[in-house]
């Protein structure tokens, strides 16, 4: 076990939230294709207040904090935000389109020690890019920032999300990765939106493309390792929890609302009602999150993939329970391996099952 | 040993989690854990305290041989400073990061 492994086992078992994700903005200069969120101001947290809910989080031993949003850099006040946060001596990682991101504020970043930079690059190809962010000029602005970054020695992280809109471009920006030397990595997530709103999710890739995303060595590494099929699922395993949403990990949004993640829209309090430390002991939905393990999924449990699945809680209670199976997931596990996941073929059954006596009546 | 100033780099996360010193370094990313003696000397690291002096409080306080603490307090510096996490001088420093709000 490496040592950020052993950090987090002890947080675990302390009940300390190590890592915090804070978007400190919901507003944005992109109008992404396939955000999941609403840009609307409906009363983000001041300055004052995101400062006092940083302090609280340093008392409560949060290590990790990644600023996001929205685009971060919306907020006149952002490098207030971030000097505040790295003085409590967070590790901040920082989540950007990097549009308004020049020499100055590459500078300051790295004044200010910040871990690393996520961009978003959908493509190398403008046309792509500024299609999907609808925002003409994003990809050049976007790779500037990157090289503003990079001359300040910062390291910088390209996040690709793949969706229907740009699905073959994966290569080209992995490339574009490595001519401006960041690392890349590639998601093919698609969530629905906050509010439930499941339209979005037309842009996911086609199964098919799954498929030979997971079977690119360039992508995966080692394919044979990556798409092994699972091992059979022993007692630890089943007493494993999903992930560390809730457990060692939490969301806070511009609003002061707390989730166990930013994929698990679960209410669980308000930074504004209550002080952080409060909700995050004592909230009912937290304990409920906590209490589940692979063993208490009805469905899950009974899957080949129980042990290796990337399950997302917070995808699978959208689609209607935590307990439940997340269906994206199911797909990934199935495109990766060959082998269908327990819902995938209790889907099927259920579609193929008729009633078992048909009776038509006959018009005389 | 000829006296030394040590104190806590600016560029660097950190966070008290069960009892160890948890660091990490902004600049080669390296992941540190302090034990209880080492993360007194961490604490006492604000560049005008002699190393003498701050060994002299880890003796004080954790009731270990002389020669044992100021051995391991020098390699805690040796160890430490390559990763930009201490600075280290021959005369007191005067930095703000000293000054910063740490929360332990």
């Amino acid at each position: 076990m490496s040592l950020m492994q052993q950090m987090n086992q002890r947080a675990m078992e302390l009940g300390v939230p190590l890592a915090i994700h804070l978007d400190v903005t919901y507003r944005c200069n992109e109008r992404c294709i396939h955000c999941y969120l609403d840009h609307d101001d409906h009363g983000e947290m001041s300055t004052a207040e995101i400062e006092d809910v940083l302090d609280q989080l340093a008392e409560a031993g949060t290590f990790f904090l990644t600023l996001s949003g929205g685009e971060v850099l919306m907020r006149r006040d952002f490098f207030d935000i971030l000097e505040y946060a790295r003085r409590l001596r967070f590790n901040v990682r920082i989540k950007t389109n990097g549009v308004m991101i020049r020499q100055r504020e590459a500078k300051r970043m790295v004044e200010l020690g910040v871990e690393n930079i996520q961009i978003s690059i959908y493509s190398h190809r403008s046309e792509v890019h500024d299609a999907i962010t609808k925002l003409p000029g994003s990809l050049k602005r976007s790779v500037e920032a990157i090289r503003f970054l990079k001359s300040q020695g910062l390291k910088v992280v390209i996040a690709n999300v793949l969706m229907t809109a740009n699905s073959r471009d994966h290569a080209g920006v992995q490339a574009l990765a490595r001519e401006l030397g960041v690392t890349y990595t590639l998601d093919p997530t698609i969530t629905p939106k906050m509010d439930g709103d499941t339209s979005i999710l037309r842009l996911r890739i086609p199964s098919s493309e799954l498929n030979s995303v997971f079977h690119n060595p360039d992508l995966v590494g080692n394919v044979e390792e990556f798409c092994a099929p699972p091992p059979p699922p022993d007692e630890g395993i089943m007493d494993e929890y999903p992930c560390s949403a809730g457990h060692t990990a939490g969301y806070i949004s511009p609003y002061g609302d707390v989730f166990p993640c930013v994929q698990f829209p679960l209410p669980t309090g308000n930074v504004r009602k209550h002080k952080f430390i409060d909700i995050w002991r004592d909230s009912p939905a937290l304990h409920e999150v906590r209490s589940i393990r692979a063993k208490d999924l009805p469905v899950c449990s009974t899957c080949s993939h129980v042990g290796t699945c990337t399950r997302c809680p917070g995808l699978a209670y959208m689609e209607g329970s935590m307990r439940g199976p997340s269906t994206a997931d199911c797909e990934k596990s199935f495109h990766r391996t060959g082998i269908p996941s327990a819902n995938m073929l209790r889907k099927a059954r259920a579609n193929s099952s008729g009633p078992l006596i048909q009776i038509q009546p006959v018009a005389i | 040993m000829s006296d030394k100033y040590i104190v806590r780099s600016s560029a660097i996360a950190a966070r008290m989690l069960g009892g160890e010193m948890m660091i990490m370094s902004a600049v080669d990313s390296t992941f540190f854990t302090l034990n209880e003696v080492a993360t007194a000397i961490w604490q006492s690291a604000d560049g005008r305290t002699p190393l003498s002096e701050i060994v002299g409080g880890v003796i004080e306080q954790f009731e270990v041989e002389p020669d044992v603490a100021l051995r391991d307090a020098e390699r805690f510096v040796e160890e430490l400073s390559p990763h930009g996490i201490l600075l280290v001088s021959d005369h007191p420093i005067d930095d703000s990061s000293a000054g910063s709000r740490e929360t332990v």
